[in-house]
């Protein structure tokens, strides 16, 4: 790895990610005011809707990387496949675990089926299922094909889903993206909230992603070395 | 690609093995749900159509299993892969013949289902054979991908359903409302757009394994 790299990604990365994280973090507990009707619960949107869209953007780097890969076999795709699908798989959890702690005060249950929660997860099924394929193919070539394959196929899947989801009748609260004048975010430090946890989050992503990557690397040049081992 | 469809179907009608068994896990599914629903009391149709796909779904997976574990262990996808043929080609007669497997035992399932579990009759109309026949060839589409790439690792059995159930959620959704739709007899124009998106799934993934097949065979 080039020395620049590796200042990048040992130094720069995990510094910014933590200052990053520590601004987001007095953002959303000190600085930002609750919101009016739901109170203190509110702030875990911060979080909740950044995980998201990192995870989302994940599966989509996926696909791309896959392509990518099934292209030109560069393997250094297929580990940034791997690793964001391994990453964005952690943040849907998180998704998963910080929407019904937000859900029980506000909606009176944990989990309802609602076209959003059913997206999210049947997409963290369907990248469990791509990180199984991995695990129980081993480093096989053909396997690592299949995988590329499959990540395609789980991404073409996720605009049928969102269509299936949204022909039922929905209740997740759309403050970002709606049309409707009440909702979205009245006070100014509150969008600046919003992005400052993205940031943070954005970075967590991608040095989890370039850690991931890395190991894999060495993983897969541990793996070279032991076969040559077994042949002299 | 036909001489593929009619090599799978005439082992099929040979042994029969597939079909015996899928039917057995069937029925034992059925009776499954017999004894945990509390039949006495009439299923309401939305179940019942769901009930079906899922025993439709769990049966198939052991028809979409056997499909690949058979030409390896035989070593016929090799001789397949190294036939003139193009690689889509070899997915597509697999497809169909999973296709036809599946839609024989959804003929046989569901009014079987709606039999043991009870439903007011059924409505006439084409809506039900029309949503058989496009969730079953979803099914055999996604199905026979996900078989042709479980069938590679060494938990194969385990992996198939894991790979497949998730990537199937759409469709099984759209096409348990439309039969729900079907059973109460409603007006086919009410459900268009799950009978389309149905259409779509079957399009989409008919033609994905179609263009990935050339790297799923590739040893």
């Amino acid at each position: 790895m080039s020395e620049s790299r590796r200042i990048w990604q040992d130094t720069i990365l995990p510094w910014t990610t933590c200052v990053a994280m520590l601004a987001a973090i007095f953002m959303v507990f000190v600085l930002v005011p609750s919101e009016r009707d739901q109170g203190v619960v509110q702030r875990i949107f911060y979080f909740h809707v950044n995980l998201a869209w990192m995870a989302f953007g994940g599966f989509a780097v996926v696909a791309a990387m896959s392509v990518w890969f099934l292209r030109t076999g560069n393997r250094r795709a297929d580990r940034l496949a791997h690793a964001n699908a391994e990453v964005g798989m952690l943040f849907t959890t998180l998704v998963l675990v910080t929407g019904p702690i937000w859900a029980r005060p506000i909606w009176g249950v944990w989990w309802t089926w609602d076209p959003r929660l059913t997206m999210t997860i049947v997409l963290w099924s369907i990248y469990a299922a791509y990180l199984m394929l991995r695990r129980l193919g081993g480093e096989d070539d053909t396997i690592v094909r299949y995988a590329a394959v499959l990540g395609i196929v789980g991404a073409l899947n996720i605009p049928l889903l969102v269509l299936a989801v949204r022909l039922w009748r929905g209740i997740h609260p759309a403050v970002m993206l709606s049309n409707d004048p009440d909702a979205g975010l009245k006070d100014p430090l509150m969008g600046w909230t919003l992005l400052a946890s993205g940031i943070a989050l954005a970075l967590l992503f991608t040095w989890l992603v370039s850690l991931r990557a890395r190991l894999l690397a060495v993983d897969e040049s541990v793996a070279a070395l032991h076969l040559e081992g077994v042949r002299t | 690609m036909w001489t593929i469809v009619r090599k799978d179907l005439s082992i099929e009608l040979r042994t029969g093995e597939m079909a015996s068994s899928m039917f057995l896990l069937a029925l034992l599914l059925v009776l499954l749900f017999a004894f945990t629903l509390e039949p006495e009391r009439l299923i309401a149709p939305e179940f019942l159509a769901g009930l079906s796909w899922a025993t439709l779904l769990v049966a198939g997976t052991l028809a979409l299993n056997r499909s690949f574990v058979l030409e390896r262990e035989a070593g016929g996808l090799t001789g397949l892969a190294l036939a003139p043929i193009d690689r889509g080609s070899i997915f597509l007669g697999k497809a169909i013949g999973n296709f036809l497997l599946l839609l024989v035992a959804g003929v046989v399932l569901f009014p079987l289902i709606a039999i043991l579990l009870g439903t007011r009759g059924l409505a006439p109309g084409w809506l039900l054979p029309a949503t058989m026949v496009l969730g079953v060839a979803g099914i055999a589409s996604i199905g026979t991908l996900c078989a042709a790439i479980a069938s590679r690792t060494r938990a194969r059995e385990v992996l198939l359903p894991i790979l497949m159930f998730p990537l199937l959620a759409p469709l099984l959704i759209a096409a348990t409302r439309t039969t729900a739709a079907a059973l109460v007899g409603e007006n086919p124009s009410e459900v268009q757009s799950w009978l389309l998106m149905l259409l779509g799934f079957d399009i989409v993934f008919t033609t994905a394994g179609w263009l990935s097949f050339d790297f799923i065979l590739e040893e």
